[in-house]
């Protein structure tokens, strides 16, 4: 059957308070960018989740592959100085 | 609730992988080893072609009943008794229809679009809980519903938390956290009518709960040993706990919440078992389960009609709104 007629698909990204991220929580079709930012006031901040609201159009979204996983992240996995934990100072220093 | 996709659908082999390629024996062994270690499933990871079918008939089969669920008790917006009770009903049936669009989007990261999704249940190919079957009748059947339909949805809801597809467990982890409210809110309507209301409306309640305790019992599926696909969906960590562990909980539960209650379960077996710490009930008619998840409930005609029709007559809605979108948009490159 044919979908031509769906309203297209967004992400939503609430921010719950001043100071904090915004979050990624959900998904829905909206036809245009002000329908998309009502229907996530709507769905997704309905007990005061959210003080601020993005909302992106899903195809609009980058996304690296999961079969890339590997290949993208495993390079830090032997990068263990990046760690503050990896140098041991002496004690009477140790807090640094 | 809402998750009896599993129970009601045809043995499809499970998992057994037929003939593969090596390479999808070894997809499919990592696959088990991540779901034995615990981990969550992502939509973009690889999946056997069976998990994502299970998957996206239960999760749009439970977004379908939170839609169609919204029904039997809007039947009641209009003519709540206070402002109060029409407001915290508009706010209940409200967060439903969230429900459903969480998880119609949790169904849509395994590849079906909403169309056909709404396809499926408008032409009755799709299922719904056959709880939303029942009518209702008086206004304590709101009540009703608060407390023992949607108490046994969170009996049944919260081990899906945990479900191993992840899109699936976030958005039931946002339901559960809405839900208590629900649950709540039928209790204390039911509370203030048996405490504050006169001898009629007493017997409403009563009665309330005669017509809704076995079908809610119903709604946990059928007994273990005759729920084939269980242990496949146990397998998989999409079912946790098992149809009669749930149905016991909720029975326990409910036993104490109608003693504060004032008010009595239909069933004449109900009786606290001392050796095994449970309330025991009498048995289910699951001839009448099977009646109503066939088509064949008291308000099924009328609960899909009311479906498509909301469907059809928004249908010139949604295509100017997207028309207009792309006149905006097309203004806008000019």
């Amino acid at each position: 059957m044919s979908t031509d007629n769906e309203w297209p698909l967004w992400e939503v990204f609430v921010r719950t308070k001043a100071g904090l991220d915004h979050k990624h929580c959900g998904s829905l079709h909206a036809a245009d960018p002000k329908m998309a930012l009502q229907m996530a006031r709507d769905v997704y901040t309905r007990r005061q989740e959210g003080s601020s609201v993005w909302v992106v159009r899903s195809d609009q979204i980058v996304a690296s592959d999961p079969g890339d996983k590997d290949m993208l992240f495993d390079p830090a996995e032997d990068k263990v100085y990046r760690h503050p934990t990896f140098y041991k100072l002496p004690d009477s220093v140790d807090h640094m | 609730m809402y998750t009896q996709a599993m129970d009601t659908q045809r043995d499809e082999g499970g998992d057994k992988p037929a003939l593969c390629t090596a390479e999808e024996a070894q997809l499919q062994q990592r696959f088990d080893s991540r779901i034995d270690a615990g981990d969550f499933i992502e939509a973009k990871d690889w999946m056997p072609a069976n998990y994502r079918k299970t998957l996206l008939r239960q999760t749009s089969q439970h977004a379908h009943s939170e839609i169609v669920g919204m029904l039997p008790e809007g039947n009641w917006i209009t003519r709540a008794p206070t402002l109060k009770r029409k407001a915290i009903l508009l706010a209940k049936v409200q967060d439903e229809g969230g429900h459903g669009l969480y998880l119609y989007a949790a169904a849509e990261t395994l590849g079906s679009s909403r169309d056909q999704m709404l396809d499926a249940l408008h032409s009755g190919k799709a299922k719904y809980s056959s709880i939303f079957n029942y009518p209702t009748l008086t206004w304590a059947d709101v009540g009703a519903i608060g407390w023992l339909v949607d108490g046994a949805a969170i009996m049944n809801q919260v081990p899906i938390c945990r479900c191993s597809y992840a899109p699936y467990a976030r958005a039931m982890v946002r339901i559960c956290r809405e839900e208590s409210f629900h649950q709540r809110q039928g209790f204390d309507s039911l509370l203030v009518m048996m405490k504050q209301g006169t001898d009629a409306q007493r017997a409403m309640v009563q009665e309330a709960v005669n017509r809704w305790w076995w079908p809610c019992l119903m709604m946990f599926g059928p007994p273990d040993d005759q729920s084939p696909n269980s242990a496949q969906g146990m397998r998989w960590g999409i079912k946790r706990v098992s149809n009669d562990t749930l149905r016991q909980k909720f029975v326990d539960a409910a036993v104490q919440q109608a003693e504060v209650l004032g008010v009595t379960f239909p069933d004449p077996d109900l009786r606290w078992n001392e050796a095994t710490q449970h309330w025991d009930y009498g048995t289910i008619d699951w001839s009448e389960f099977w009646r109503v998840v066939g088509g064949d409930g008291p308000c099924n005609r009328e609960r899909l009609a009311d479906r498509v029709k909301a469907w059809d007559d928004g249908e010139w809605v949604r295509e100017a709104a997207l028309a207009h979108a792309r006149k905006e948009t097309l203004k806008e490159a000019a």
